[in-house]
């Protein structure tokens, strides 16, 4: 790097994705780094262009135009800094392409398979399917799907150090007789990692060397108890730049300017992810979703575990959303009527014109409507994955007779959650910031005591990339710039009756004022506190509820506020419910999104509410 | 901002449009630059790896896996056919035999001596490409494929479903806002790219499958018919592989509404011409649509000589636009202004916007995300 880490004066990033192309321009002002503009251009790895860098230089005049200040000298970026112009640093990070797909293998599909797709998740690629000898499937199907799904690359796993390998032999037979071809690049091989049992390393060479661009590396998983991730996600990371980026138009020009490497965006945010739960030692989720698909990151415990969900997104994968979760768990989010082709037409429409936004109320309702589904669907498989490792006996003792989980279980905690983070366009860019953290209310469901943040403007992923190199400039940019806190949520933990008093709450806020109010069970309230400030709280739960210390034992807390505020969630947890007749149902959502202010008022009901003779559609 | 990017659809009355038609595996072209090809034409052919088959030989002969190897009667990269025997072993001083026999007609492919296991590969399977239009060979890539140029009408759809189909077309509706019934389908549209107007159910489709059509051009189709018609949800636009019957190619939208003019004549010019049409689309990374082209090779050059692809150009005062979102999706309107600040919209979202006139003279204000340009 030209520049010293400790000494740059201004950083440009950006990040590729599928459609845009963003920038941003961070300087250090003073003893701190903070973003000073953001441009954005479409993404050009497609016809007439095909050429990422167009892209990429037009979203770097949109910067150069918005901060006044020139970066480039032709199609050069002027690095380093001189005076006024220029950067010392240039870095970037890419989803365009589509991204990184993988397929992935292990010997048994719950345990080898699933560190295989976590080592491939984590490092940024979208699973397109897992391969185990025991996944039900007989060996001509394996060997037809791994023909038919065309991967960037394939990680083979299996088998602990020393262990048998004959199954390793077994699933690198498959590989070889199915003779896989990438996606990219009709002439060039397919590279395949081995990360299994390291005694097997020379049987797959025999069989896979020929075929395939091998590399072997350590064992994902040597022993049962325990993970080795890292190298194998090095080395997919390594194999995506050479192979898979290399042959995306562009991005070997692309490649010069960056003395980084260029990273897949979702690897990025998750680093971003991690460096919060790390730097604060607190249990954090993360969700991105996107246009295509919805990332889901979590730290508990200090376990990072990263999940995609493919086709689950709000525009290109809308329609998916729809297939998967249903029509009836959509419109159970909708507070009027309308019918169900008419709905249905409105979703496709989305999905063949990915780039379009809501222009009315109305539209705008259903799309955050359909968001929860999708947020909901992508935190359940996320559950699904982040789990203890499996096949592993645990020592109890009588004590942890109660509290140790089987091993398998999912680490995702909702109740030991303190921070909740999202970021895409849906949360990102929603016109009320009351509208992301009710969004993520409803699909998360967090309990007890919770902080939500929103990323700004989505940069999480430049400054994933950015944490890299330079940690402090990343943290700053985030914490400052990037990080909207909008509150804490609180969410006793129980069921009851709808109107029951369910907690008492009093408020000690800054200045000295007290406030004592009840929450009934199926209320939600609102508390507006700003960001930056702290209220003392002591919540007396009743005997069937918890907020943390057990059932109908009191808490006291420190709550932090945000733009929206503090959010007491009576709606109950285990199990969540709206309610199923439809005039309740569209009577409660009316008077939770009123609670949080989260329409405008003139427009709360918007058109077809209570209208009478519609098709019903609803929970 | 310095760049305003708007999307559209190509639709176009002449034009060059050049396709690579390549193998999915290395192989042989068999035509050369400078030829004329037809759509039907082969241009290039390989052979993909046939499919294989394992048998666990080591269980079915009782012997070790390392001991296959001993018990082949076929040695390894000979053909054997089905039920013939490939392995034998002898146990109990040679009074009994185990045999395996060979479950397809193929080769035997590879054995395993730390799994046991057989490895037979069938026949090796013939993909052939054709040119998929009528044109000239204007490039050769080795072992790989060719490319095709042709010039001619060239309409881009918006949704399609259905692989690539070529035939005379024929218009049936009488203007773009009709909705294209079964009764205007008939045995003489039997190999017919047939045009409707504004709307096409799943019982027309099933009834024009019927007929022998092999493609139905419309300008909107129904979600729910398209669930019937596929059998499943679609989850993702990723679609072309449909064996349904005919290829579907919708140049509006979902839901029932009128082609755009435009697109309507140049197809209604189209009548009686053999035309190539493909339904598949991928909305993604590599954006693919629907389309459909109408050579006309006797005609002049074109006026710009330029290809088709995406059209990079920035919405003008004057420009010819669509909608493409609610409240007024598949409304036709010129662009009358574009400010520059951003406007808040219903939902307070504060966005790029333009002003339209959709030809009844009052002006209209949409989000500039809504809107697609009419290339022409």
């Amino acid at each position: 790097m030209p520049v010293p880490a400790e000494s740059l004066r201004s950083i440009l990033a950006t990040d590729c994705g599928s459609t845009t192309t963003k920038a941003i321009l961070i300087e250090r002002r003073g003893d701190e780094y903070r973003l000073i503009v953001r441009g954005e251009a479409p993404t050009t790895v497609e016809a007439p262009f095909e050429d990422v860098t167009r892209g990429v230089l037009n979203a770097i005049m949109e910067v150069e135009e918005l901060a006044g200040r020139k970066i480039l000298d032709g199609e050069r970026i002027i690095s380093p800094q001189q005076g006024n112009e220029g950067v010392d640093l240039y870095i970037s990070t890419s989803s365009a392409g589509g991204g990184l797909q993988m397929m992935v293998s292990g010997v048994v599909k719950s345990m080898t398979g699933e560190s295989a797709q976590r080592a491939a998740l984590g490092a940024g690629a979208i699973v397109m399917d897992v391969i185990a000898s025991n996944d039900g499937r007989l060996p001509h199907e394996k060997i037809k799907r791994i023909r038919q799904l065309r991967p960037d690359m394939i990680l083979l796993s299996g088998g602990v150090d020393g262990g048998t390998t004959s199954h390793v032999a077994e699933m690198a037979e498959l590989l070889a007789a199915a003779e896989p071809k990438a996606r990219l690049g009709a002439g060039y091989e397919l590279p395949v990692i081995y990360a299994g049992n390291k005694d097997a390393a020379q049987i797959v060479r025999d069989r896979l060397e020929d075929k395939t661009a091998l590399v072997v590396t350590d064992n994902l998983r040597p022993v049962l108890e325990r993970e080795n991730l890292t190298p194998a996600r090095d080395k997919i990371h390594d194999l995506f730049m050479e192979h898979v980026m290399a042959h995306a138009p562009g991005y070997k020009k692309l490649m010069t300017w960056s003395p980084i490497p260029i990273m897949p965006t979702p690897g990025a945010v998750g680093l971003i992810i991690e460096t919060i739960a790390r730097d604060e030692k607190i249990n954090v989720i993360g969700v991105d979703i996107g246009g295509a698909t919805t990332d889901v990151f979590s730290v508990f415990q200090g376990v990072f575990n990263r999940t995609v969900s493919a086709n689950l997104g709000m525009s290109y994968s809308v329609s998916n959303v729809l297939a998967e979760a249903g029509l009836a768990n959509i419109m159970r989010w909708v507070p009027f009527e309308i019918e169900e082709a008419d709905l249905r037409n409105r979703i496709k429409n989305k999905m063949i014109r990915p780039t379009t936004i809501p222009q009315s109320l109305e539209e705008l309702v259903i799309e955050q409507a359909i968001s929860r589904e999708a947020l909901r669907l992508a935190f359940e498989q996320h559950k699904q994955l982040a789990v203890g490792l499996k096949g592993v006996q645990q020592e109890r003792t009588i004590s942890d007779t109660f509290e140790q989980t089987a091993s398998g279980e999912t680490l995702v905690r909702l109740d030991h959650l303190d921070l909740l983070v999202g970021s895409g366009g849906v949360l990102s860019h929603a016109p009320r910031r009351s509208q992301a953290a009710l969004m993520m209310l409803d699909a998360f469901l967090p309990e007890h005591v919770t902080e939500l943040a929103v990323d700004s403007i989505f940069m999480a992923p430049q400054l994933g990339v950015l944490s890299t190199v330079h940690p402090r400039a990343a943290r700053q940019v985030f914490e400052k710039d990037c990080l909207i806190r909008l509150g804490t949520g609180v969410a006793p933990v129980g069921a009851g009756k709808e109107g029951q008093t369910m907690l008492r709450v009093s408020l000690e806020l800054p200045g000295g004022k007290k406030e004592e109010f009840s929450l009934a069970y199926g209320d939600l309230k609102l508390v507006p506190l700003a960001d930056g400030e702290r209220a003392q709280a002591t919540l007396r739960p009743e005997k069937s509820f918890d907020v943390g210390e057990g059932k109908g034992r009191e808490r006291t807390v420190s709550l932090r506020g945000g733009v929206v505020g503090l959010i007491f969630d009576g709606r109950g947890r285990r199990p969540f419910g709206l309610p199923e007749d439809r005039a309740r149902r569209i009577a409660k959502l009316a008077a939770w999104n009123k609670a949080l202010d989260i329409y405008p008022a003139s427009k709360a009901a918007p058109a077809g509410a209570g209208a009478p003779a519609a098709v019903v559609v609803g929970a | 901002m310095a760049h305003s990017y708007t999307p559209g659809l190509k639709v176009t009355a002449y034009t060059v449009v050049r396709r690579e038609r390549k193998l999915p595996l290395a192989g042989t072209v068999l035509v050369k630059v400078g030829d004329a090809v037809k759509a039907e034409t082969v241009v290039a052919r390989t052979e993909l790896p046939g499919n294989v088959q394992t048998v666990n030989a080591a269980n079915m002969l009782g012997v070790l896996p390392e001991d296959v190897a001993e018990c082949l009667v076929k040695p390894v990269g000979s053909s054997v056919a089905k039920g013939e025997p490939f392995a034998e072993s002898r146990s109990f001083f040679g009074l009994f035999r185990s045999k395996v026999p060979s479950p397809i007609d193929g080769t035997l492919e590879s054995l395993s001596a730390v799994t046991g296991q057989a490895l037979l590969r069938e026949a090796p399977i013939p993909v052939e490409v054709d040119a998929y239009v009528d044109g000239t060979i204007v490039e050769v890539h080795p072992n790989q494929g060719v490319t095709v140029e042709t010039r001619g009408t060239f309409i881009q759809g918006i949704f399609g479903i259905g692989g690539e189909t070529s035939g005379v077309l024929r218009v049936v509706a009488g203007s773009p806002g009709e909705t294209l019934k079964s009764a205007a389908i008939t045995e003489t549209h039997r190999g017919c790219v047939v045009v409707g107007g504004a709307h096409v159910t799943t019982a027309t489709l099933r009834h024009a499958v019927a007929m022998g059509v092999k493609a139905i051009v419309i300008g909107g189709f129904d979600d729910q018919d398209l669930r019937e018609f596929l059998g499943y949800d679609l989850g993702v636009a990723i679609t072309g592989s449909e064996e349904k019957g005919l290829t579907l190619v919708v140049t509006e939208g979902f839901g029932e509404i009128p082609m755009a003019n435009r697109t309507f004549e140049l197809l209604k010019q189209c009548e009686g011409r053999k035309v190539s049409v493909s339904g598949a689309t991928q909305i993604r990374a590599g954006v693919l649509r629907p389309e459909i082209i109408a050579p006309r090779l006797e005609a002049a050059a074109p006026r710009d000589g330029s290809g088709d692809g995406a059209h990079e150009g920035g919405l003008e005062v004057g420009s010819l636009i669509r909608v493409i979102r609610q409240p007024f999706f598949g409304r036709l309107g010129k662009v009358t202004a574009l400010p520059a600040e951003l406007t808040a919209l219903e939902t307070e979202a504060k966005v790029r916007v333009l002003e339209v006139d959709f030809g009844n003279g009052s002006r209209t204000m949409l989000p500039r995300a809504n809107v697609e340009m009419i290339e022409s």
